[in-house]
């Protein structure tokens, strides 16, 4: 815990906590590197310079293993795991990078892509846009489906909104609440396709047990909770009975 | 909805709120900062934050922001702007003035915990070259001066003896008068998660805080005494660890001095002391306080936290003492995830203390009756210094209100809201010939005030922090002051204008001279800040990267002291007409008197102070949910709204005191701490009663900044 | 004395109501009848069951309407006499004589709450052996029998109460999976309102032999009668020192409390499961670590089905070779089937692994209940893959039914004749996982709604080979990248469908390329 926070680096996301372990050496796509045992193989890889996509995964939170596109391939392990969940082994051969994993993550991002507002897909600066950017997905061909596009965004708290239509739903605020927090104001409510972020019981964010930390703005890696801040002129909402 | 814009330029530097001292990185879009990211780097906060820092900094550029400076000859008139050097010339010369008139100590200074070390440092030698007296106070004078009182006759070093960090080792956290959750909320993220990773917890508050009960954190017990009995209650909890034999001998007689220890023994083991006796007189179960003595002393890695709950008392010194002879007896000190640490209040309580803005001390707390101490300061600016220590805050007050003392020149600092018995100050402020007030907004005090120095915001200048854990972190210029100097430049201003010439270049030149003067401070420079991200002192030859946990080999005399801690209740008591006590603290969105946090987005969360009262109470006075209440002391009264909670006990109510118009220092007494004159906020009896909504009020609220174009 | 079943059941058909009119008929008639309610046989077309015990063993009536219970005293019933309910001895009804029951031999017979009755007819015998033995041994004697989990993974038993065995920890936990949700299945329910002692006991050996001090059993909302049963149950034993501090006089202490699931099908997942019990949303847990080592509250915990506890006591009474010798192949024992959908005969069979689907269907079933033919056949609930007619050899074996993307599951079989609409039934099984996805991993939370979404348009003809392809697609990714079996196999039925059944989907008839499935 104590070393996990002490080796939290502002230009690296390793995207699961450091460790505090002996030396493992492993090899990521051939290049060997060592870590400390108990580190996930995607810490291990960014570590090697070959650095896994990622949408749920932050080193400021522990591995969830739910965005499905930080997959690899282990020499002489079936399937296809998350290098997020996954922790290193002495000899561990780790691939990243084949044509299978690039079909599986193509696949992942579509969906993502499914239920996202088309006309956010260019332009934006965020985690996801990234990825979009590494994996080169930036469609998909499932055609107009059921989404959240049209969810209303919560814009009750004074410095940042939630714009549910962006949300990937992959709990990264949620967790921060909980792991960095330590408030527990956020859930997902419902389901499957219905599982959504709430703040409390469902409340506007203003008005639930939010102490308007921040942690779930910075964790969010789709700017689906963003600072008000950062919008021309001031966010102003777009509802006119609230503007 | 449009994207985002994406910040174009990023400085990375230290929130100036409260005592944790977090990094953050603020970006600038066109210049302007939009945002505040917090610094995973920063070893105070690791990446997180709360919601002062993370996003209530747009006051640095609120309207109300005062832009030029301005001065008038009576605080009737009004304000007419000036430029720097008339303000200057006119501020010098009027201190030079009442000097020749009315004698040298007839003026004095107030440094703030919200300037930096090398502001804080500046002030004091303000006084010291161009006042040429040792009137120089600051205001941790009315949070934690009992705490350097208290932590220096016990341990040696009145400063927190651990890191924030070295509570993830914590078995047993001890949290007494403070609440971290709403106060020093990054500190208190980290220790509720060491408490969900299984820490025990004890909380010593009068008040049901967050701290106490929050999901997943619960503590096991909470002494929620009567106010004004911490020293009664710690000194129960040390009667139950002599009488039970839960003390670490070994410790002792390898780090303290046996004979006090027995002495100590003898009178906290007074049956006087004893839970069964003292249990009635605070409130309490006399079983709690042996089952929190108990975890305390088992460990095996205890923890103490403490806040102004414990300083802000007529026996504060006391209090602070009691911890510290508390954690020597159980061996709690010196290494990881033990100690005794104060919780500061604002960004740079511990800088305020370490630098020197004492009436009797220099930088790194040494004496100015030390002659060999005052050769050094002496052979370093190139004069000779007064050796009789100057006045405290309080007694400026008072010497000003008897008319002997005419001038002040006060940095940062709002003492007509935040000083107690708030009437009398006002008196003393009014009768004063020149005050001069450099801040970023007219404050109350600025009401009383001839020349005004507008200020920059820690946003605008370069210098350094201390934090609570008595690290050194940078603060970066991330804007050009509104006011078109920082804040060490006015002052460096002020000095020359008092005939003293001196001039810098830069802070990390004053830094070299603190680090010149102040042994604590002996290897630090801005080149190893930026090195290193941050260092806390002690940083020398022997501890060339700072020093995280203190006592670890031996205590600075040596062996640590046991002090006597006999409890002397407070004059302040509840009676037939004053039935209830009055106590005080803080919420997460307001900082302090509210200068900065009143003129942000936090008013959403809290727009006014209001007074909790227990239904019981409430019930009796016909009290109901949102209804107008006067609170009045044997001192003065307001009024305010009421809010019937379960957090508070019956008898006790307490508000917080962000809001000017609460006025909830027109209530508190002029009692003070015995040992440093530390005001005693935390008690005041008082009776409140359900009065008309007041037919004229102020705007709660004040538009948050709009836009500039 | 009758026996009437008190079975979640028979109560759903009347068997309140019959022994209600048996006991009013009696007093009418001045007789002197005694009604013992017992558990199910298991024989559901014939609910309400009535059974008379004679000399010549049980005879049974069915199914029992209550305004035929005065023919029945009229026909000398209490005796034993003809009616034309009369079943003859029940013992000897083909679908009864036929199985091989290790598990369910008290089904039917004994009153579910008199541990008297339990014990008279082998109960306890089990835990008595196993706390004689060493616990080390009793995990050695588990690990023989070649006991594999009944859950659906067929984890082998053995090797998971040794991983927990072998976990340091300041507790372990025993966690009995009673969430059963698969479609068409009901063992465990029959285990717990049938012959709860049977569950208690095995899941107190677990605990024996894994050094676990506390239990939990978490049954889904939809059994009240198993959760008031398993109470009940729970109290006896404690009374009589079978659970509790100091399991008779030994050193071994242990005992376990009910929880109550919220209707959610993903917490029959063991690590979703764990998190509801903890009192959070039931998500699923990434793995490892293993529950083995990590699981309730942190700590190691065995998890296991019902079945799979229900099946120990005898494995631990009669040895572990004894049990190992039904079976087939590397799945030995007995595995209770639960026959349902369209089929004459719907029930619980036991039965040794190596039974064909054929026989089940045909032999145990009758065919189906419409007397049409018998199209497909889904094995292992909602996930498990669709199978045609021409699969009907298959035996019930975890390997032989992994070749065909089949699983034996939990062992539920559901049977559909040529009427049914197989698109509808791929459409279905996408539609079931979006509703009862944990939302936790983006495949299934997304994916599943997708699929229902391309399977509509398919069927609607909006550019079937291009949405065709994309299903296809889907559905890899769903199996290779989704974080646990919901979304990983959700597939399985879809593609099963696309391959034996194109035509209902308005595809070409040909069968798809070998790969797909």
């Amino acid at each position: 815990m104590w070393s996990e926070l002490r080796a939290l680096r502002e230009d690296v996301d390793y995207g699961t906590p450091p460790r505090d372990g002996e030396a493992v050496t492993l090899t990521v796509d051939g290049v060997p590197v060592t870590v400390a045992a108990g580190s996930s193989v995607m810490l291990a890889a960014a570590a090697a310079g070959r650095p896994v996509v990622k949408l749920c995964a932050t080193d400021m939170l522990e591995a969830f293993g739910s965005c499905r596109v930080c997959l690899v391939e282990i020499e002489g392990r079936r399937g296809f795991p998350a290098s997020c969940t996954t922790p290193v082994e002495p000899g561990m051969a780790v691939r990243t990078d084949t044509p299978r994993l690039a079909e599986l993550r193509a696949g992942v991002m579509e969906l993502y892509l499914s239920d996202f507002p088309a006309e956010d897909v260019l332009g934006g600066w965020s985690e996801l846009h990234e990825v979009i950017a590494t994996t080169g997905v930036s469609s998909h061909r499932y055609g107009p489906g059921e989404n959240h596009l049209a969810a209303p965004v919560d814009d009750s708290n004074p410095y940042f909104l939630f714009d549910p239509a962006k949300c990937i739903v992959c709990s990264r605020c949620v967790r921060a609440c909980e792991e960095v927090q330590g408030t527990f104001a956020l859930t997902i409510q419902g389901r499957g396709f219905e599982s959504k972020v709430v703040a409390s019981q469902g409340e506007p964010f203003l008005d639930s047990e939010c102490v308007s930390c921040g942690a779930c703005v910075q964790a969010c890696p789709t700017q689906s909770l963003v600072e008000k801040s950062l919008f021309e002129g001031g966010y102003r909402s777009a509802d006119p009975a609230q503007a | 909805m449009p994207i985002p814009r994406k910040p174009d330029g990023s400085v990375t530097t230290t929130c100036a709120y409260c005592g944790v001292g977090c990094g953050f990185r603020a970006e600038t879009l066109e210049g302007r900062v939009v945002r505040m990211i917090p610094w995973k780097e920063g070893k105070a906060n690791h990446g997180h934050s709360c919601v002062k820092g993370r996003f209530a900094f747009d006051y640095y550029l609120h309207p109300d922001r005062v832009r030029a400076p301005m001065i008038r000859a009576s605080i009737h008139d009004p304000w007419r702007e000036v430029s720097w050097d008339e303000a200057i010339t006119h501020a010098a010369a009027e201190l030079q003035r009442i000097q020749a008139a009315h004698g040298r100590g007839s003026v004095g200074a107030v440094s703030s915990s919200r300037c930096t070390n090398e502001e804080i440092f500046l002030m004091q030698k303000f006084a010291r070259v161009a006042l040429r007296n040792n009137n120089i106070d600051n205001c941790s004078r009315i949070c934690h001066s009992p705490t350097q009182f208290g932590l220096s006759a016990t341990l040696g070093a009145g400063a927190a003896s651990q890191h924030f960090d070295s509570i993830l080792q914590a078995d047993v956290i001890l949290v007494v008068g403070a609440n971290p959750t709403e106060g020093h909320p990054v500190f208190g993220s980290m220790m509720k998660r060491r408490i969900r990773e299984g820490a025990r917890l004890i909380v010593i508050d009068p008040r049901r805080t967050e701290t106490v009960d929050s999901p997943h954190c619960r503590a096991d017990v909470h002494l929620a005494l009567r106010p004004g009995t911490n020293v009664l209650v710690l000194d129960s909890i040390a009667h139950v660890v002599v009488c039970e034999k839960l003390y670490h001998e070994a410790f002792i007689r390898e780090r303290c001095h046996w004979h006090e220890f027995e002495q100590w023994m003898a009178l906290v083991g007074d049956a006087r002391y004893s839970p069964e006796a003292v249990g009635p007189e605070a409130g309490l179960d006399p079983e709690d306080i042996r089952r929190a003595a108990r975890l305390y002393a088992a460990g095996p890695r205890s923890t103490i936290y403490y806040g102004l709950g414990v300083t802000e008392h007529s026996q504060g010194s006391t209090g602070v003492m009691c911890l510290g002879n508390l954690a020597l007896a159980c061996g709690m000190l010196g290494r990881e995830g033990v100690g005794v640490n104060p919780l500061r209040g604002q960004g740079n309580v511990q800088g305020g203390s370490c630098l020197g803005s004492w009436p009797h001390m220099f930088s790194g707390y040494r004496f100015v009756t030390d002659d060999a101490v005052r050769a050094s300061f002496e052979h370093d600016w190139g004069l000779s210094l007064d050796p009789e220590p100057g006045l405290r805050l309080p007694n400026m007050f008072d010497a000003a209100l008897a008319g002997s003392f005419k001038g002040m020149y006060i940095q940062g600092e709002d003492p007509v809201q935040s000083d107690p018995n708030q009437n009398h100050i006002m008196a003393a402020m009014a009768n004063m010939e020149c005050v001069i007030v450099q801040d970023l907004f007219l404050t109350e005090t600025a009401k009383f005030a001839h020349v005004f120095l507008p200020g920059s915001s820690s946003l605008e200048k370069n210098g350094t922090f201390t934090n609570a854990e008595r690290r050194v972190s940078m603060v970066r210029k991330v804007a050009q002051p509104l006011a078109g100097l920082e804040d060490w430049q006015i002052t460096v201003r002020m000095i020359n204008a008092m005939g003293y010439p001196l001039h810098y270049d830069h802070p990390s030149q004053v830094l070299d001279e603190i680090a010149r003067l102040s042994p604590a401070y002996q290897g630090m420079s801005f080149a190893l800040i930026e090195r290193l991200g941050s260092v806390q002192w002690p940083c020398n030859p022997e501890a060339p990267q700072g020093t995280e946990v203190l006592h670890t080999k031996a205590f600075p005399r040596g062996r640590a002291n046991f002090m006597l801690t006999g409890y002397v209740a407070t004059t302040e008591r509840a009676d037939e007409r004053y039935p209830l006590l009055l106590t005080t603290g803080r919420i997460l969105s307001q900082y302090n008197v509210g200068t900065q946090t009143r003129r942000t987005g936090n008013v959403a969360w809290c727009g006014e102070d209001l007074l909790e009262i227990h239904q019981a109470d409430a019930h009796t006075r016909g009290i109901g949910e949102g209804d107008w209440v006067s609170v009045s002391s044997r001192y003065g009264a307001t009024r305010l709204r009421a809010r019937i909670s379960e957090r508070v006990s019956p008898g006790v109510v307490y508000t917080t005191f962000h809001f000017a118009q609460t006025k909830a220092n027109a209530i508190t007494s002029d009692l003070s701490d015995w040992a440093t004159n530390c005001p005693e906020y935390k008690v005041t009896a008082v009776e409140v009663a359900r009065v008309q909504a007041p037919v004229v009020t102020e705007p709660a609220v004040r538009e948050p900044a709009e836009a500039p174009a | 004395m009758v026996c009437v079943p008190r079975d979640s059941t028979a109560l759903s058909v009347g068997a309140d109501a019959v022994a209600a009119a048996i006991a009013a008929e009696a007093v009418r008639r001045g007789l002197p009848v005694e009604i013992k309610r017992t558990s199910s046989r298991g024989l559901f077309w014939l609910e309400p069951l009535v059974e008379v015990p004679t000399a010549a063993g049980a005879v049974g009536y069915g199914p029992v309407e209550p305004e035929e219970v005065p023919g029945l005293f009229e026909a000398g019933f209490l005796q034993g006499g003809r009616h034309s309910r009369s079943l003859g001895p029940v013992a000897q009804i083909p679908f009864l004589a036929r199985q091989e029951r290790l598990i369910f031999g008290r089904a039917g017979v004994t009153d579910p709450q008199s541990l008297a009755e339990y014990q008279a007819h082998g109960g306890l015998a089990g835990l008595r052996r196993a706390l004689s033995m060493a616990p080390a041994a009793v995990v050695d004697e588990v690990h023989a029998s070649g006991l594999r989990g009944r859950g659906g993974a067929a984890f082998p038993t053995g090797i998971k109460w040794r991983t927990v065995a072998g976990a340091q920890a300041p507790c372990k936990y025993v966690a009995v999976n009673a969430d059963e949700g698969d479609s068409g299945t009901y063992s465990d329910r029959m285990v717990m309102e049938g012959d709860p002692f049977l569950l208690l006991e095995g899941m107190a050996i677990a605990a024996y032999a894994t050094g676990a001090s506390h239990g939990y059993i978490y049954v889904r909302s939809e059994y009240p009668h198993a959760v008031a049963a398993l109470e009940a149950a729970l109290a006896t034993l404690r009374a009589a020192g079978w659970y509790g501090a100091r399991v008779q006089g030994s050193d071994f202490s242990f005992d376990a409390e009910v929880r109550v699931g919220a209707g959610a099908y993903i917490c029959g997942e063991e690590t979703a499961m764990i998190e509801s019990i903890e009192g959070k949303r039931g998500m699923i847990r990434y793995k490892p670590p293993l529950p083995a080592l990590k699981g309730l509250f942190g700590m190691p915990t065995v998890v296991n089905n019902v079945v799979s506890l229900a099946s120990v006591p005898a494995i631990l009474d009669r040895g572990a070779q004894f049990y190992a010798d039904y079976g087939m192949g590397r799945s030995r024992g007995t595995l209770p089937i639960q026959l349902a959908g369209n089929v004459k005969r719907a029930g619980l069979v036991e039965k040794a692994f190596g039974v064909t689907l054929r026989e089940l269907i045909e032999d145990f079933g009758g065919g189906t209940r419409s007397g049409r033919p018998v199209r497909a056949v889904q094995v292992g609930g909602p996930l498990g893959a669709y199978f045609d007619a021409s699969l009907l050899d298959l035996p019930l074996d975890y390997e032989a039914l992994a070749q065909h993307k089949g699983m034996a599951g939990h062992g539920g079989i559901v049977v559909f004749d040529d009427t049914v609409d197989m698109a509808e039934q791929a459409r279905y099984a996408m539609a079931f996982c979006a509703i009862e996805s944990c939302g936790k991993c983006t495949p299934c939370r997304v994916g599943s709604t997708r699929g229902r979404e391309l399977i509509e348009r398919i069927v609607r003809g909006e550019r079937p080979r291009e949405n065709h392809a994309q299903l296809l697609k889907l559905c890899d990714v769903m199996e290779n990248a989704s974080l646990c079996a919901l979304g990983g196999m959700a597939p399985w039925p879809v593609l099963s469908a696309l391959k034996y059944f194109p035509e209902d989907f308005g595809l070409p008839s040909e069968r798809q390329p070998a790969h797909v499935v």
